[in-house]
């Protein structure tokens, strides 16, 4: 499987390097060297268990290394998700930034870049050679090492020291595309000292073909800073959706992050958030709501490499059907990451005899003076209180229906957006209620 | 309104009613009382259709239909309301939400509109007050959290909001103290009228101080062993049950 895409490298690796910036390029052949040692992760691994690519990776995935436009203007097609969130609102399609055409992006905050990842770093190569690969490169992972050697643009956001963005930004993947294909693409997320954002990234998917998306998002949260990230996938059932969220902490900055898979095919998202300062703060959270066969992987670790950071974890699953869901929550604290507070949960629910849910926690603590906490359920629907309803009249769809909603609500209520937050209740409904939660710019959910 | 003939049902393989008769009409108040384990609070899930319970032999009509074909929510939106003797916790759903669900599931049922959002909070503001139920309680989830006693109160507001043709109140007096003992008998007592009917599950005649049965019956083995008139409650308290026991022992 590897083969073609060992390859493909060798021979377009000219026309990978032409179209893509030379910052991205320093470290490419470094990492096709290391995808070739690793290839792609198999369920053999440790890391991948809970994550099958092999059916995947058999499908002949057509590749955009010569970055022929895409006949589609997302601007038109796309209505979002989210009405009323009033974000700077960005698209990436496939894996090219989309030219920013409208009108109210044009107003960012004094100093704030925004735009193609490839340009940015042609543009203003000494703001991203800091940063650009610093978290994927080092990472022994058969999926980031492949992104680092064929992606070629992506989302770029620079907040600099103590501007504070006063909308959401909204990312939106789109894929788009006639034949079977494969998108790669790397995002770079930088807040100086005291900035503060929020980023909403939307996976969709447009076309009735197989896709593969590969994408590593890279995030620095200096001092003082504030990010929150929200991931919501709603694609359809030929997607792979393998996204890697590498976040960086330093001293009394605050980390959000909030997964939501409301519809999808396999998925994993891999996050690692390493805290590197003092006094940080992490919240941690994902829901999944599954049926079909869709598959979702969570790879989750946080990292306590200094003293008196607090984390917090948070996912919760409902699974129907033949649906499989996978979490691992690492929590890694170092020996003198003393008065450490981290607490990880992961709830699950089964609708059906053939869902599967695996949870693992892998806690690895090297410090003595910490509190850290665990905890992992896999259960059904509370029978007793969904006949306490029936008997007030409630039907049993709608007591179901309250319960599920019930159990995804606390990872809801962690969204600090307040559209975003009422419309995934919404969304949230609607999927339980098994319509699809669509977004019209999607013509499989429709 | 309520006829019950010759129920037997059993859990896990277990008979637990073994032929048990019960005529409820509009207007009456029946206590039944009976030792522990005697299958009082049984008899109250099958009539709620708990599907834990499996009806081996018996019928069962309601106003004329046949119960034990109905779903549990069509027996309440039928009228059949239970004051549960052990209340259920739902965390993440609140008060508000299971109250608007039911009501208006129960007015669905009726061919009646939804009630208007403002109409809804008057009923339950009218309906907290005849309860004398805290707004802090109300504002909750379901009986997360709830004391013995809040929870108790919490079901007989469930009944105002539902107001029902048949209430079963299963031991809705244990936990309670002496005042919310009054208030809930209150509630209950002003919630009755001439074209329902309560049946009363209670090990203590206190309760019956306030809401004054018309018959008392024994529950016993999974049967009605004794009935009798409103003074046949003082003398269970007086005597205890060990000369039903021995009378329904000699019968046999
Ligand atoms: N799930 C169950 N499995 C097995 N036996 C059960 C189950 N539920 C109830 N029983 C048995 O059924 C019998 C009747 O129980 P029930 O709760 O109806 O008694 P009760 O008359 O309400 O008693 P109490 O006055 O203590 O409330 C008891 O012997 C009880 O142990
Ligand atoms: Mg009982």
């Amino acid at each position: 499987m590897e083969q073609q895409y060992i390859d493909l490298y060798k021979q377009q690796n000219d026309s990978i390097k032409k179209h893509s910036a030379a910052v991205m390029n320093d470290s490419r052949d470094a990492s096709f060297a290391l995808f070739q040692k690793l290839g792609f992760p198999t369920s053999a691994l440790e890391n991948y268990k809970y994550t099958d690519l092999k059916e995947a990776l058999s499908v002949d995935y057509g590749l955009n290394i010569n970055r022929i436009s895409v006949p589609v203007n997302p601007y038109e097609v796309f209505s979002c998700d989210v009405p009323g969130i009033h974000s700077y609102l960005y698209f990436v399609v496939n894996d090219a930034f989309y030219p920013v055409n409208d009108a109210r992006n044009n107003v960012l905050p004094k100093g704030v870049i925004i735009g193609s990842l490839k340009e940015v770093a042609n543009t203003h190569p000494e703001l991203l050679k800091d940063y650009y690969g610093k978290l994927s490169t080092i990472k022994e992972d058969g999926l980031i090492a492949f992104n680092g050697a064929f992606a070629q643009d992506g989302f770029f956001m620079y907040v600099p020291k103590n501007v504070v963005m006063d909308r959401p930004v909204q990312l939106v993947n789109i894929l788009r595309s006639d034949v079977d294909f494969m998108a790669n693409s790397h995002n770079l997320v930088i807040l100086e000292e005291g900035a503060k954002a929020q980023l909403l990234v939307c996976d969709h998917t447009v076309d009735d073909v197989r896709f593969f998306a590969n994408r590593v998002t890279e995030v620095f949260v200096a001092q003082n800073a504030s990010y929150e990230h929200y991931k919501l996938e709603n694609t359809h059932i030929k997607t792979t959706n393998l996204a890697t969220l590498l976040i960086d902490q330093q001293a009394s900055s605050k980390v959000l992050a909030n997964v939501i898979t409301l519809h999808n095919g396999v998925t994993r998202n891999t996050i690692e958030i390493d805290l590197d300062g003092e006094n940080c703060e992490t919240l941690l959270c994902g829901m999944v709501i599954a049926d079909k066969k869709q598959q979702v992987d969570n790879f989750t670790s946080v990292i306590h490499n200094k003293p008196n950071c607090q984390s917090r974890e948070l996912f919760k699953y409902v699974l129907d059907d033949m649906s499989k869901g996978g979490f691992t929550g690492k929590l890694y604290v170092a020996k003198d990451a003393q008065k450490t507070a981290a607490f990880q949960t992961n709830r699950n629910i089964l609708l059906s005899k053939t869902a599967k849910m695996r949870t693992k926690p892998q806690l690895e603590i090297y410090a003595d003076d910490v509190k850290c906490s665990h905890g992992a359920t896999i259960g059904s629907l509370d029978e007793t209180a969904k006949f306490y309803m029936q008997s007030r009249g409630i039907s049993e769809e709608e007591a179901r229906l309250l319960l599920m909603f019930a159990f995804t609500n606390d990872v809801i209520e962690n969204i600090q957006i307040p559209a975003l937050q009422d419309r995934m209740k919404l969304l949230v409904e609607k999927r339980l209620r098994g319509e699809l939660s669509k977004c019209e710019g999607c013509v499989i959910c429709q | 309104m309520l006829q019950i003939k010759n129920l037997h049902a059993s859990i896990n393989g277990k008979e637990i009613l073994k032929g048990l008769d019960l005529v409820v009409r509009p207007g009456e108040i029946h206590a039944i009382m009976g030792p522990n384990g005697a299958g009082k609070s049984t008899l109250a899930s099958v009539l709620t259709g708990n599907t834990a319970f499996e009806v081996t032999k018996g019928d069962v009509t309601f106003n004329g239909k046949d119960l034990l074909e109905l779903s549990p929510e069509n027996r309440s939106r039928e009228g059949i309301f239970l004051s549960f003797q052990y209340p259920v916790e739902i965390p993440g759903v609140s008060m508000v939400n299971f109250m608007r669900s039911a009501l208006n599931e129960h007015r669905k049922y009726k061919n009646l509109e939804p009630l208007s959002a403002t109409d809804f909070l008057r009923t339950m503001r009218e309906k907290k007050e005849l309860v004398e139920m805290d707004n802090k309680l109300a504002n909750r989830s379901v009986n997360e959290g709830f004391s013995g006693g809040e929870k108790k109160r919490n079901e007989i507001f469930q009944m105002a909001m539902l107001d029902p043709k048949l209430a079963i109140l299963d031991e809705t007096d244990s936990g309670l103290d002496i005042d919310a003992l009054r208030i809930v008998a209150n509630g209950v007592n002003k919630l009755k009228r001439p074209d329902n009917a309560s049946i009363v599950i209670t090990h203590y005649q206190r309760l019956l101080d306030y809401i004054v049965p018309d018959f008392v019956h024994v529950l016993y083995d999974g049967r009605i062993v004794k009935s009798g008139g409103k003074e046949l409650a003082l003398e269970l308290e007086e005597r205890g049950y060990d000369w039903i026991k021995k009378e329904v022992d000699e019968a046999i």
